[in-house]
């Protein structure tokens, strides 16, 4: 039997180019990128050649990009790098459907004095712009939603939100900035990411999300931003990010990305291919409820729940079948709370208890989808058959 | 977190899972929080206050359906007394006795589970 992988929003198979143009910065150009001879020179060009695609990728200047070890550093960098330059009497806003990556750091700056406020979701996991708007005060300095939501794949009205954000600052005096950031860990497979266009001061990305290696990732931070950098110990990465350059990540990381500008709008539309069929299929089966308005969400993403079965009883028959997907299960959170972002969608805890998330690749096919389905249909029958 | 092989036996191939349809005593326990039911039915030896069978139904995680499939194997034929003894710490060893931490509370769902349906058989009978 083989193995299906529907676990692409918690990591992906790294793409086999990606490997190839990694391996010789392991075995040939391993020399240290910031030394000054010849040999590491090889490596430092290699890493500036990355930088280049990555920033042609965003439509910003090469210096705007910095390589970081994924998107949870790099959301600690932009939110703790803006809480240190300010400091005093702050006010950050975020959604309530955040990454934990963000979601804790914000907690964490709580604790040091910082006011934080949550920004609702309407039913379908979309930030409530209105209610951003009237959130906002004279000393917010920050504002973080995510391009598009990893667990039910809902995508945020990041354009909209970087226009009220500019006409803010407009407002204010230049001493206190309000900055605007966004994670797109899930967004930069499939989302127009033109910086510029989105309005953003900050954009954190990973590259394991992108069928790149783990253990490597980019932001963007836009010229002229004030923070103050978290780490020390080295002027690498303009010194906002020190220590010796991850070469063979960062080479691979840049491949990753230039396959999505030559490929990425074929798999959208495969990947959706895929998600639709499912969608199709699953609906046969009765009490179930697709938590996401696929109009307008990922394409890859599919987030559903079924009534009286529970989520990680789902998975783990599932898995016997060989077959990888995640929940948003109470039972399977540790703290015994379900979903934040389905808790955030207003889903009652009956639904969040049997929910599901089926997360799409380029690498998935339809013809897993009966095999899918199949497993699937006896799962539910079976969870259900033992429920009182 | 992972799960031992007893414990996944007793998911995959839960024991006495279904209804007793007649029944003489059915005890529900459940956690709000997650919303998870437990659903434990008695069948009992008058004279001799013995559980002759047991049988359940669960909505929850796997170690909930493993614990729910442990406990009516440690009831079956016991007394009441005996049965009351049970506790989540018997549950757990029977699983093999590795059951993860933060699925103990699954374990002691089906203590409760039971004691509730002898509970309610001793107040029906009294
Ligand atoms: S039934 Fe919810 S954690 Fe076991």
């Amino acid at each position: 039997m083989k193995n299906i992988y529907y676990d692409n929003a918690a990591t992906t198979k790294v793409d086999d180019r990606v490997i190839a143009e990694m391996i010789p910065f392991y075995t040939e150009h391993f020399a240290n990128p910031h030394a000054v001879h010849s040999q590491g020179q090889i490596a430092l060009d290699a890493v500036e050649k990355a930088r280049e695609t990555v920033a042609k990728f965003f439509n910003c200047e090469n210096q705007e990009i910095i390589f970081t070890a994924g998107a949870t550093e790099g959301n600690n960098i932009a939110i703790q790098g803006v809480v240190n330059k300010f400091k005093e009497n702050i006010h950050i806003i975020c959604s309530a459907i955040e990454h934990p990556s963000v979601l804790e750091t914000c907690r964490e700056m709580k604790k040091r004095g910082v006011k934080i406020d949550y920004v609702p979701v309407d039913e379908n996991g979309v930030v409530l712009v209105g209610k951003l708007q009237k959130l906002i005060k004279s000393n917010t300095v920050l504002v973080s939603v995510m391009y598009a939501n990893n667990e039910v794949g809902s995508v945020q009205p990041i354009k909209e939100i970087g226009e009220l954000i500019k006409t803010e600052n407009e407002k204010r005096d230049k001493k206190l900035p309000l900055y605007f950031h966004t994670d797109a860990v899930q967004a930069v497979n499939y989302l127009d990411c033109d910086v510029s266009e989105l309005n953003c001061d900050f954009l954190t990305m990973s590259g394991h999300k992108i069928n790149g290696p783990k253990g490597i990732g980019a932001m963007f931070i836009k010229k002229g931003v004030k923070f103050s950098p978290v780490q020390f110990g080295g002027h690498q990465e303009f010194g906002v990010r020190p220590g010796t350059a991850n070469v063979p990540g960062i080479v691979g990381l840049a491949k990753a990305i230039e396959l999505i500008s030559s490929e990425g709008k074929a798999n959208f539309k495969k990947v959706k291919k895929v998600r639709d069929k499912l969608v199709k299929e699953i609906s046969k089966i009765d009490n179930i409820k697709i938590n996401c308005d696929l109009s307008t969400s990922l394409p890859n993403i599919l987030n559903v729940s079924f009534l009286k079965a529970e989520g990680e009883s789902i998975l783990m028959m599932l898995d016997m079948e060989g077959i990888a997907i995640s929940t948003g299960s109470a039972c399977s959170s540790g703290s015994l709370e379900p979903s934040h972002v389905l808790s955030a969608m207003g889903r009652k805890p009956e639904w969040s208890h049997g929910s599901i998330r089926i997360s799409l690749s380029k690498f998935n096919s339809e013809v897993e989808v009966a095999v899918f389905i199949k497993a699937l249909s006896v799962v539910i029958e079976k969870l259900r058959k033992m429920a009182p | 977190m992972k799960y031992s092989e007893t414990l996944l036996d007793h998911f995959k191939k839960p024991r006495n899972q279904g209804v007793i349809k007649d029944a003489d005593a059915v005890g529900e326990v459940g956690n709000i929080k997650c919303g998870d039911i437990m659903k434990i039915y008695i069948k009992v030896d008058k004279d001799k206050e013995v559980i002759k069978d047991v049988k359940f139904e669960t909505l929850g995680c796997a170690a909930a359906i493993a614990a729910s499939s442990a406990l009516t194997e440690l009831a079956k034929g016991k007394t009441f007394d005996q049965a009351l003894a049970i506790t989540k710490d018997d549950v757990v060893a029977h699983l093999g006795g590795d059951v993860p931490a933060v699925k103990y509370h699954c374990s002691i769902l089906a203590e409760e589970g039971l004691q509730s349906a002898i509970t309610n058989y001793k107040n029906k009978e009294k």
